[in-house]
């Protein structure tokens, strides 16, 4: 039966055809070859040597004979592979949908009528069509069309649109509808009926411009548009993976919403989140707002390789930045060119290199007190350095004589190059500069091993420097908590390379005292008191230690200690060394850590080995002279001086103790900082970190503009590119979404994807004349103001300016009632003949429970809440936290501050769509399902306002059942019932107050949060009444309407 | 009241379209069938009831799943592959040319080997090789395929579940019972499609494993707790009887319907629908979840007991949704992670879940449902040859990840029972026969459900993505 279906398609296609005329080459065969074939039959790729895109080519064919046989469509071997019946040829497109029979039908009859080529060889170029594709071609700059009764520029270009379509616009919503959709839509909560009754009685013009700014200017706009940002960012409050540890990165969160509130034009907004610790005197703010990126997730699970999902951040992130501002599938490019838009793999990579250049440091965020008692530490120990220096007679000449008296102490030393290295839990990497850098499941104990072969028979000692890096907490070394350390033992064992076979690799000398390396002696530059050197050759290996329990101003500092060998040793023909570090806590509670990033190095000097009192990095700015040195660095060497010398002991003493009160920061963010010398990056091979290939440079994709000119290669250069208004995409990209958020569905329905297989805009003019506008409001845009006082004048790349232009059009404010002929025409509403109808965003669900029952607490930003959650949700997670459920009103917080844990997110947020932060949102769901009936019907959240609810209706809604039912959907709908709905709650009233007549208990139970101690009641009013209430207030929570945008 | 109409004359519409899809299709021949229905499957999400029960491409074997997702990676070799050449080379390294540059996530790759401990045998008429610790799976030996072929690309336990569950080591993808609820829809009208039971510890993967990622939220998997209450929000608030919550219920109807008449808007419609469903929920999960009325013969069959949190209880109940029309039912047993005396780890987790497992079996056999249901059985990855131990880590005598090579098995639903497929080389290291990479059971599975792989697509991104991405081949040597 199959057999005669091609013949049917065929049928078909000729259906199509003859109603087209024949088939034209250029019209129908150059993108049928362009969507189908040439991707990997074109100019980048030949599979099976065959390219496609020149009819020579084609005719020359590849391994499996020529594509075409003009004239001959039957025999021709491009219509047998499409159809799937070649002998040899897999159907093609491979692994991609059949042609559909009319294409195919086209084909034939084209290879039929002799395959004429197209004319112009452009015009088969895959992905390069003769015009750029709609958006990544510069801004139209379309007039808003001449329409009768239309004034505002949104609605000329949506009512020309309708009339050409003969749909007539619907009237405007009446007041209270529209004051709750405004209000949902500016701040993400419901008006208060005060609200609405202000509103519905302002009479004078402009009362409509004068509620929009109210609302604008409300802190809670910060809140309903932070939280459409944070979609795209991916905010959690947890790393993700196995482990799922917490991470503190609020206050990031607290820096959009400030933002959004204060209406940073968003270039700027764009700059500080990509770059702002790159711009000149970058503030913490700026610092702060860097945190966009760092909302990766991070794998800590047991074992994983630091650098693999360090590679899984950076490729999430060129996805977030692609899909948040682009608004394209850049992602498709990390493991072979994208196989219908035009980004090759180079271009990947290179937006890759412009975001791989960074360290990732936890900053910390000092309260002002704190900030200003750390400052106060900080000058009183400048003053003890400047009173010491004031005391000398020739301080500098001091200082040449110190750095020259221990200049020998630096010695010379070869870093060891590990050919091999093992740790467990954590794992270690080998940088370029011999130093190992601890990531992954971080621990603070470990034995951390090193293989070495080393052809040295001379050998006298070791050398192990615990070192700064940003990734690091506090710049480290230790690789947690305070950025302590604590090394117990440093052990080395020693093997004849000769008596080694070759294919024992990385095998392991045979422990035993042969050659088991003894220390004499081990010395540091520092130590505080109970942490001598000595610890760490004295035989035991899970005890105390070196550590760097010193107090703030010495404990992120450099640190080095060195071995001495009872003897010098090396067997000839080669040594095999095996190097550990033993490392665990001393016991003594402090927070002492493996040791982040070490070296270690050998010597073969002779006589008593030294410890240079000053870092490499240090000593390195000691040798220059010292009219060479900066200020800063100056002042750093004389210090170490101080700290040092034992001259200076008695300074010392009281220059450590001037730390001795440092405050530890109330909060910490993760943040970006560059890397002194920039990563490298190279192309992946099918985007597998481990086969780099290619070395390539920072570059934007070669579709679209080049950086503009004088912007470094870097995230600040990307950051300035995206808002430069050469690109075509951010301010399209970023528009539509905000339309989206209005009306349900943006312009272009995919705003993940302004690629070419997206659909088409549905107002392609007013998608480019809202982007400019957005970009470069046109100076007419002073619009008269009817609130009396003065417009601000319209900034460039302001939200606030773009919701303002949205919201005063009549299209936003049109009514959403669906008359059937509409719902016919137009289900999905794309022509707009009517305002928009939708259920909420699952924050508002519970954000308009909780302030329609008065429950709401209004305070803006902060750490993230844990509201009550059922027992055994946690459980679920493989790294549980204790959900401890907040106190007081932080019970009662706007939705978008509940802690998110990745692994196990709210389960009622989850159930209405909200998205798991796994990765960048820019569109969500909008189901309706049984679960989120559940959620409002018995959630406790929910029931609590229900309660409390039921309660303020008995309180302020009047003595008799119709003022009740009125005051109740004021509280939840805004409008007032009419008879129909006041009837049926007055009856569920009554018959849920018979109900409960029996069960005085249950309606306790129900009523109140604590039955032994109800809240106070009118007079008059009983329990009974007080259940019967909070169960109507519960029916009105549950209605539609409640949850839904009108 | 007029919409009303309207919209029941619209589903009547749809469900006679469905009609003239499922029984005329003959008239239309098999490939544009199956176009049409891909084109269905996409529009239907969008209609007023995403869950109705939907044909696959074809003639499908099993229509629902129950996969025992034993994470954590169970050790094949304490379990079903038979390797009794280990104990030649105990205390030896894996040669290197074997150990092809493979690291760990614990162990250096040249730790010495570790032959199991456990006595093997052959069971059944097809004689499958089973360890002692297996008594009772041994004895539905005849009625299960066992692959201990499986190879997959991630070592990592979060990676390596939500690769085994979505098809993709990246976050955000669809999981399997979502893929498979998205093209079937579910029998049943009062339970979630996709239920997700859970004993023993949290899961390394998190709710990833389970999520519906850019398919529509409805597919997620529900995760069904311990106790009366399965469904989160499932009870009445405190003092609410079922006659008060109906009673509101009627209030809610009512206020919706007339406001459906006034806005016009159908996904009003639909929310009535959805809490009508939710209330059909509420009236029959606990119900469901009620292990009690299960006659005494099946309990101890199970090792169940009813009230108790554990995996032989969650095994019933999968029975139990099973049989009521819940199309995927994944349970997680997150226990078998040993990097220290998986001797004792296995034996003991094999006591936990060897008797439910294979009870599952017979009783859906004696049932006449394990025609129609697949089980499945198996972990994220396997475990090594090697020996794992750390003084600091206070293991010993324990087995770390391990990718190349591990053992699944399956039963019912079109799987050829008694099969033993694949195997491996003399140190349990590497497929050497009937490689089964996680892609192609992916793509059997499918199958067995009656969908072409290559076939049940979801455009997101411009793209058409699969459970499958590009790869995957059915294993037609499963096939029944």
């Amino acid at each position: 039966m199959t057999r005669f279906l091609p013949s049917m398609g065929l049928a078909l296609g000729f259906a199509v055809l003859a109603a087209a005329g024949p088939p034209s080459s250029e019209r129908d065969i150059a993108p049928l070859l362009s969507t189908h074939c040439l991707a990997c039959h074109g100019p980048r790729k030949q599979e099976s040597g065959l390219r496609l895109d020149s009819r020579d080519a084609a005719l020359k064919g590849g391994d499996h004979g020529p594509a075409l046989a003009p004239g001959k469509a039957a025999e021709s071997a491009m219509v047998l592979v499409v159809e799937g019946r070649h002998p040899e040829v897999a159907r093609m497109p491979h692994r991609r949908e059949p042609l559909p029979a009319h294409e195919v039908a086209v084909l034939r009859a084209w290879i039929d009528a002799g395959a004429p080529w197209p004319a112009a060889a452009a015009a088969i170029k895959q992905s390069q069509p003769e015009r750029p594709h709609w958006a990544f071609a510069p801004f139209h700059q379309p007039a808003p069309p001449k329409v009768r009764g239309a004034d505002h520029p949104i609605d000329r270009f949506v009512r020309a649109k309708l009339r050409a379509e003969s749909l007539q616009p619907s009237p405007e919503a009446d007041r209270t509808t529209l004051l709750r959709r405004l209000s949902l839509d500016l701040t993400g909560l419901p008006p208060a009926p005060e609200e609405v009754d202000a509103f519905v009685s302002d009479k004078a013009p402009g009362a409509y411009e004068r509620v929009v700014e109210r609302l604008l200017a409300s802190p809670h706009y910060g809140e309903r548009w932070g939280r459409w940002w944070l979609d795209a960012a991916r905010y959690a409050d947890s790393n993700g993976f196995e482990k799922d540890r917490t991470r503190s990165i609020w206050p990031w969160r607290d820096w959009v919403i400030r933002s959004l509130n204060e209406d940073k034009p968003f270039d700027q907004f764009t700059v500080e989140q990509l770059a702002g610790d790159l711009l000149p005197d970058a503030s913490l703010d700026q610092r702060v707002a860097t945190g966009f990126l760092r909302n990766s997730m991070v794998n800590m699970e047991g074992g994983v390789e630091p650098e693999k999902f360090r590679v899984e951040a950076m490729i999430d992130r060129v996805d977030c930045v692609s899909r948040t501002w682009l608004g394209v599938t850049l992602a498709c490019a990390q493991c072979h060119n994208h196989k219908y838009d035009p980004f090759s793999m180079a271009d990947y990579y290179g937006f890759y290199a412009l975001l791989n250049q960074d360290d990732e440091p936890r900053i910390d965020i000092p309260s002002p007190d704190q900030a200003s008692r750390r400052a106060a530490i900080e000058a009183a120990a400048r003053a003890i350095e400047d009173k010491a220096r004031a005391s000398l007679p020739d301080p500098d000449a001091r200082l040449e004589a110190w750095l020259r008296d221990t200049a020998p102490a630096a010695g010379s030393w070869q870093p060891l190059d590990a050919h091999e290295w093992h740790s467990q839990p954590m794992k270690f990497e080998k940088q370029e500069d011999l130093a190992f850098l601890g990531g992954g499941d971080i621990h603070n104990f470990s034995v951390v091993s090193l293989w070495v072969d080393v052809t040295n028979t001379h050998i006298t000692g070791f050398k192990v420097e615990a070192l700064n890096d940003a990734n690091l907490p506090f710049n480290g070394p230790g690789i947690d908590g305070d950025g302590g350390f604590n090394l117990c033992e440093f052990t080395v064992l020693a093997h004849p390379l000769a008596s080694l076979q070759k294919s024992e690799a990385g095998s392991e000398p045979p422990h035993n005292a042969t050659n088991s390396i003894t220390f004499s002696r081990a010395i540091a530059d520092a130590w505080p008191d109970g942490a001598h050197p000595t610890n760490t050759i004295d035989g035991v290996r899970n005890k105390d230690g070196w550590h760097s329990s010193f107090t703030k101003g010495r404990r992120n500092q450099e640190r080095r200690i060195v071995f001495q060998a009872s003897k010098p040793f090396g067997f000839e023909g080669g040594t095999r060394l095996l190097v550990a570090l033993w490392q665990k806590p001393d016991g003594s509670g402090r927070p002492n850590h493996l040791i982040g990033r070490f070296r270690v190095s050998m010597t073969t000097r002779d006589g008593l080995l030294e410890v240079d009192p000053l870092s490499a990095r240090q000593r390195a700015v000691a040798q220059l002279p010292p009219s060479q040195r900066p200020a800063a660095a100056q002042r750093e060497l004389f210090r170490e001086m101080l700290l040092h010398d034992p001259a200076f002991a008695e300074v010392a003493k009281e220059w450590d103790a001037a730390w001795k009160d440092w405050p530890a920061a109330d909060h910490t963010s993760l943040a970006l900082g560059a890397r002194p010398i920039p990563r490298k990056t190279r192309i992946f091979k099918r985007g597998d970190w481990t086969r780099p290939t290619t070395e390539i440079s920072g570059a934007t994709p070669a579709v679209l503009p080049p950086l503009p000119a004088g912007v470094p290669a870097n995230r600040l250069g990307l950051a300035r590119w995206l808002v430069d208004p050469a690109n075509p995409l951010t301010a399209r990209v970023v528009v539509n979404r905000v339309w989206q958020a209005y009306f349900g569905t943006g312009l272009v329905t995919t705003p993940e994807d302004f690629g070419v297989r997206a659909d088409a805009p549905s107002h392609p003019e007013l998608l480019d004349w809202l982007a400019r506008e957005w970009m470069q409001p046109s100076a007419a845009k002073a619009r008269p103001n009817h609130g009396g006082g003065t417009a601000a004048p319209p900034a460039p790349w302001s939200l606030k300016n773009l919701h303002r232009l949205i919201v005063t059009s009549a299209t936003y404010r049109q009514s959403s009632r669906i008359p059937p002929a509409l719902a016919e025409k137009d289900a999905q509403n794309r022509l707009l003949a009517r305002g928009p109808r939708l259920r909420v965003d699952a924050e508002m669900v519970q954000d308009i429970v909780l302030k329609a029952s008065g429950l709401l607490s209004p305070k803006v930003g902060g750490p993230s809440v844990f509201p009550p959650l059922p027992d055994g949700v946690m459980s679920l997670a493989y790294g549980q936290i204790g959900w401890n459920v907040s106190p007081g009103d932080d019970r009662y917080r706007r939705a978008m501050y509940t802690f998110w844990k990745r692994t196990v997110p709210y389960p009622a947020m989850m159930a209405f769509d909200a998205p798991a932060a796994e990765q960048s949102c820019v569109r969500r769901n909008r189901s309706n399902t049984p679960l989120q009936a559940l959620v409002t019907l018995n959630e406790p959240t929910m029931n609590n306002a229900a309660r409390w609810l039921g309660w303020r209706t008995l309180q302020l809604g009047g003595p008799n059942p119709d003022s009740r039912a009125t005051f109740l959907f004021r509280q939840v709908l805004g409008r007032r019932p009419d008879a129909r709905e006041t009837h049926a709650l007055i009856r569920l009233a009554a018959d849920l107050r018979k109900d409960f007549a029996s069960r005085e208990k249950d309606a306790a139970m129900f009523a109140f949060n604590d039955p032994q101690n109800p809240p106070p009641l009118p007079p008059g009013v009983t329990t009974l009444d007080a259940a019967a209430w909070s169960g109507v207030a519960r029916a009105v929570l549950n209605l539609d309407e409640a949850i839904t945008k009108e | 009241m007029n919409l009303l109409h309207e919209l029941s004359r619209e589903r009547a519409r749809y469900l006679s379209r469905r009609w003239f899809l499922r029984d005329c299709s003959v008239g239309l021949g098999g490939i544009a069938l199956a176009s049409l229905l891909q084109d269905r499957a996409q529009a239907a999400v969008q209609a007023s009831d995403p869950m109705a029960p939907r044909r696959p491409h074809f003639q499908p074997k099993a229509k629902s799943v129950i996969y025992l997702f034993m994470a954590g990676a169970p050790s094949q070799l304490e379990l079903f592959d038979h390797k009794p050449s280990l104990r030649k080379y105990h205390g030896k390294p894996v040669p290197k040319d074997v150990l092809g540059g493979q690291t760990y996530a614990f162990i250096k790759p040249d730790s010495a080997i570790h032959a199991p401990d456990f006595a093997f045998a052959q069971h059944g008429r097809s004689g499958q090789w089973m360890s002692e610790v297996l008594p009772h799976i041994a004895s539905v030996a005849d009625n299960i395929a066992v692959v201990r072929s499986m190879t997959t690309d991630a070592f990592n336990h979060a990676p390596g579940q939500i690769f085994m569950n979505t098809g993709s080591q990246q976050f955000g993808r669809p999981s399997m019972g979502s893929w498979i609820t998205y093209g079937l829809g579910s029998e049943s009208r009062d339970l979630p499609g996709f239920v997700v039971l859970s004993s023993a510890g949290g899961l390394s993967g998190g709710a990833g494993n389970y999520g519906a990622g850019f398919l529509p939220t409805v597919f997620q998997g529900v995760p069904f707790r311990n106790g009366r209450d399965p469904v989160l929000y499932l009870s009445n608030p405190a003092g609410i009887t079922s006659a008060a919550q109906r009673r509101t219920l009627d209030t809610v109807k009512e206020l919706n319907e007339h406001r459906l008449g006034v806005v016009g808007d159908p996904e009003i419609a639909t929310r009535i629908n959805s809490f009508e469903l939710a209330h059909r929920m509420q009236m029959s999960a606990p119900e469901l979840v009620d292990l009690s009325k299960e006659p005494k013969h099946i309990l101890e069959l199970y090792g169940a007991e009813p009230g108790k949190a554990s995996f032989a209880n969650n095994c019933l109940l999968a029975r139990r949704l099973v049989e009521r029309g819940v199309r995927f039912v994944q349970l997680f047993h997150e226990a078998w992670d040993h990097h220290s005396d998986v001797k004792g780890g296995v034996k003991g987790q094999a006591a936990v879940t060897d008797k439910a497992c294979a009870a599952l079996v017979k009783d859906l056999k004696e049932r006449g449902l394990l025609d129609s249901t697949l089980v499945v059985w198996g972990g994220e990855f396997g475990r090594t040859p090697q020996v794992e131990a750390s003084a600091e880590l206070g293991r010993s005598l324990g087995r770390d990840h391990h990718p190349q090579a591990f053992t699944y098995w399956l039963a019912g639903g079109g799987v050829k029972s008694g099969l033993s497929l694949g195997e491996t080389d003399e140190f349990g290291f590497n497929v050497t026969k009937d490689r089964v990479h996680v892609h192609d059971l992916h793509a059997t599975l499918l199958h067995l459900l009656g969908f072409d792989h290559e076939k049940l697509t979801f455009r997101f991104q411009g793209r058409d993505y699969r459970l499958t991405d590009v790869h995957g081949e059915v294993v037609q040597k499963l096939l029944a």
